[in-house]
C-alpha cells in the first residue's frame, strides 16, 4: 500500500495481499501470546527437572531407605547421615503449632466478618487483613526471635532461645489473612435463602453460621484450610531465623530445630561447589518438600470435588 | 414436650443473644489480635531502630561495626532486582493472561497451562531458588548475579500477574470486543488499543501486588547464593571501572548483590545485640516500602470498583 494512493486498496489482489499480511501478523503474535503462556509449563518443567536430576544423584549415593528411616541428618559431618525424618518432624511441628493458631483464629474471623459485622466494618478489615499476609516473612521472623521469644520466655522460662513453639506461632498469624479470607468467600457464597430459612425456625446467628452455613460452605474451608497446611510446609525465613538450625528428631514445640526450608537455606549460605553431596542434599531436600506439598494440594482438590455442595 | 412458659421462652432468647454476642466479641477480639500484631511489629522496630534512622544509614554500606553500618548495597540491590523482575514478568505476564482469556481455545493444552498457573502458585518459593540455582546459576552460567535473582523472582509472581490480568480483562463487557471487531479491527488491534488500556488499572494492581512479593522474598535469593556482606554497588553504566576500562550498559545484571531481606538476615542472626538495632532499622524500610506498594494497589483497586460504569 502506497502512501500517495489516497484510495487505498482499490484493487482485489491489493486487498488480498494486505488481508494475507493481516493474517500472518494476527498469527504471529498469537504464536508469541501462547509462548508467553507456556512459560508457566517450563517453569514447572524446570522444577521437576532440576530436582529429580540432582536428586538422582543423590540417591546414587545414599540409599532411599536410610534417607527414609535415619534417625539423624548430618550430611555436611565426616560420618555422614541423611535421615530427611529429621528435617520432617521440624516441618511438621512448626506446621501443626501455626495451624492451630491459623485454623481457629481464621475461621472465627470469617465467621464473624461473612454473619456478623456489617459491611463497613468487613470493608475496613479486609485491607488489613491484606496488609497482614503482605508483611514479608523475614520481618516476621525478626519478631518470632526478639520479641515473641522473650514474651514467653517470660511464660516458660526454660524455653531456648530458638524453639520452634515461637516460630510456629508468628507463622501462625501469617497464615491467619489466606484462611480468613479464603473462608469468608466461601462462607458468603452460601445462598440467601438458607439463612433465610433457618432464621424462620428461630435460629441465632451463632446457630445458623455453626449449622447451615459452616457445613454449606465446607468445601472451601477444607480448601483454606489445606492452602495454609502448604503455606506453613513451605514457609522458609521464619523458621530459618527463629527456630535455629540445629537438625533434631523431635516433636516438641519447645526445642530448637531445623526444618526441611531452614535446611536449605542453611546449606545455601555456605559456599558449597557444584556437584558435591551436600550440594545435592538440597535437592533433594527440596524434592521432599514438593512432594509434601503435592500431597496436601491434591487432597484439597479432591476435598473440594467430594463436599461441593450444589444449590 | 410441655410448652415453655413467657419466662422460659425469654431465658432461652437471652441465652441465645448472649452467646452470639460472647461470639462476636471474640470475632473482634481476634481480628484486633491482628492488627495488634501489625502495630507491635511496626512499634518495635521503630522504637529499637530510632536511633539508625539517619541520612548515613542509607548512604553506608554493610560495616562490622554496628553503629556504622548501612543499607546501600541492600536497597540499591533490592531495586535493580525489581527492575529485572519488572522488565521480564510483566510482558511475559500480560501476554500471558492476554493469551489465556482472548486467544485461546479450549483445549487440552489451555488446560494445561491453566492447571499449571495455579498449582505454581502453590509452589514454595524456596523451591523456586533451586529452580535458579541449577537452571540459571549453573546451566545457563548467569552466575550469583542479579540478573538470576530478577528471574527468579520474576518466576515466582507470574502466576500473580497472569491472574490479575486476566480478571481485569474478563471485566472487559464483550460489546467493547464486538465494536471493535465490528469496524475491521483484527483481534490483536482489539488487544491492543482496548483491551489491554481498559483493563490497565487491574493488570497495574496485580503488578504492584506481585512486586511487593519479591521485594520481601528472601528464601530464593539466598539459595541462588546472593551474598550477605557487600561493600560496593554494581557499576553503573558508562561509569569507569576499577581497571580503567568503562562499564557497558548492561554490566551491572552481572554483579553481584545484596538485597534488603538479606541484610535483615543477616543482622538478625548474629550474637551481637548491637546488630539488632540495625535489623529493626532495616525491617522498618523494608515494611515501609512493601506496605506502601501494597497500600497503592489496594487504593488503585478501590478507585477502579468506584469509576467504572460500563
Amino acid at each position: 500500500m502506497s502512501a500517495n494512493n489516497t484510495s487505498g486498496l482499490h484493487r482485489v489482489s491489493d486487498r488480498l495481499a494486505y488481508n494475507a499480511m493481516r493474517h500472518w501478523k494476527e498469527r504471529l503474535i498469537e504464536a508469541i501470546l501462547l509462548a508467553a503462556a507456556a512459560v508457566s509449563v517450563l517453569t514447572t518443567l524446570g522444577i521437576v527437572y532440576v530436582l529429580v536430576s540432582e536428586s538422582v544423584a543423590f540417591f546414587s549415593q545414599v540409599s532411599i531407605v536410610d534417607f527414609l528411616t535415619d534417625t539423624q541428618w548430618t550430611p555436611l559431618f565426616d560420618d555422614a547421615h541423611f535421615g530427611i525424618m529429621v528435617l520432617v518432624s521440624g516441618t511438621l511441628v512448626s506446621s501443626l503449632v501455626a495451624l492451630l493458631v491459623a485454623i481457629p483464629m481464621g475461621t472465627i474471623i470469617a465467621i464473624y466478618l461473612s454473619e456478623f459485622a456489617d459491611s463497613r466494618v468487613r470493608e475496613a478489615a479486609k485491607p488489613i487483613l491484606e496488609l497482614l499476609g503482605g508483611i514479608p516473612t523475614i520481618v516476621f521472623g525478626y519478631f518470632a526471635l526478639l520479641v515473641v521469644t522473650p514474651l514467653l520466655q517470660m511464660i516458660f522460662p526454660e524455653l531456648p532461645g530458638f524453639s520452634l513453639l515461637s516460630a510456629g506461632l508468628v507463622m501462625g498469624i501469617m497464615i491467619v489473612p489466606y484462611i480468613a479470607s479464603l473462608s469468608e468467600d466461601a462462607m458468603r457464597a452460601v445462598p440467601m435463602s438458607m439463612r433465610e430459612g433457618a432464621y424462620a425456625m428461630g435460629s441465632t446467628k451463632l446457630y445458623t453460621a455453626v449449622h447451615v452455613v459452616v457445613p454449606a460452605a465446607v468445601s472451601g474451608l477444607a480448601a483454606s484450610y489445606i492452602l495454609g497446611i502448604s503455606r506453613a510446609v513451605g514457609e522458609t525465613m521464619i523458621l530459618a531465623v527463629a527456630a535455629g538450625m540445629q537438625p533434631n528428631l523431635t516433636w516438641n514445640p519447645m526445642e530448637p530445630a531445623a526444618t526441611i526450608t531452614s535446611y536449605i537455606v542453611q546449606v545455601a549460605l555456605g559456599d558449597l561447589p557444584h556437584g558435591s553431596i551436600g550440594y545435592q542434599t538440597i535437592f533433594a531436600a527440596g524434592l521432599t518438600l514438593l512432594l509434601i506439598t503435592l500431597v496436601f494440594n491434591i487432597l484439597g482438590q479432591w476435598l473440594r470435588a467430594k463436599y461441593r455442595e450444589a444449590y | 414436650m410441655k410448652p415453655l412458659t413467657t419466662e422460659e421462652i425469654r431465658a432461652v432468647i437471652a441465652r441465645g443473644k448472649l452467646k452470639d454476642n460472647i461470639f462476636k466479641a471474640t470475632g473482634i477480639f481476634c481480628l484486633s489480635l491482628a492488627l495488634i500484631v501489625i502495630v507491635a511489629l511496626i512499634a518495635d522496630m521503630v522504637i529499637k531502630g530510632s536511633e539508625r534512622f539517619t541520612l548515613d544509614f542509607f548512604l553506608n554500606f554493610a560495616s562490622r561495626r554496628a553503629t556504622q553500618a548501612g543499607i546501600l548495597s541492600a536497597w540499591v540491590g533490592s531495586l535493580l532486582v525489581m527492575l529485572v523482575t519488572a522488565l521480564a514478568a510483566v510482558p511475559l505476564g500480560v501476554a500471558a493472561g492476554l493469551y489465556l482469556e482472548e486467544y485461546a481455545k479450549r483445549n487440552w493444552l489451555t488446560n494445561v497451562i491453566e492447571i499449571n498457573i495455579s498449582n505454581l502458585a502453590a509452589v514454595p518459593s524456596i523451591v523456586y531458588g533451586l529452580l535458579a540455582l541449577g537452571i540459571f546459576v549453573y546451566q545457563f552460567g548467569f552466575g550469583q548475579s542479579i540478573l538470576s535473582a530478577g528471574l527468579t523472582l520474576a518466576l515466582l509472581i507470574l502466576p500473580i500477574i497472569i491472574v490479575s490480568t486476566r480478571e481485569a480483562i474478563r471485566a472487559i463487557p464483550a460489546m467493547i470486543r464486538e465494536g471493535s471487531m465490528a469496524v475491521g479491527a483484527t483481534r490483536w488491534q482489539t488487544c491492543r488499543y482496548h483491551i489491554i488500556p481498559y483493563a490497565m488499572p487491574g493488570i497495574l494492581t496485580g503488578v504492584i501486588i506481585g512486586l511487593a512479593r519479591a521485594i520481601g522474598e528472601t528464601a530464593p535469593i539466598i539459595t541462588i547464593g546472593a551474598l550477605t556482606f557487600i561493600a560496593f554497588l554494581p557499576p553503573a553504566p558508562m561509569s569507569t571501572l576499577g581497571d580503567g576500562s568503562t562499564a557497558g550498559l548492561f554490566d551491572w545484571v552481572m554483579a553481584p548483590f545484596t538485597v534488603m531481606p538479606i541484610q535483615i538476615f543477616n543482622w538478625t542472626s548474629r550474637p551481637d545485640p548491637a546488630f539488632e538495632v540495625n535489623a529493626a532499622a532495616a525491617g522498618f524500610v523494608l515494611m515501609a516500602m512493601v506496605l506502601s506498594m501494597n497500600a497503592v494497589a489496594i487504593y488503585l483497586r478501590y478507585k477502579m470498583r468506584k469509576n467504572i460504569k460500563w
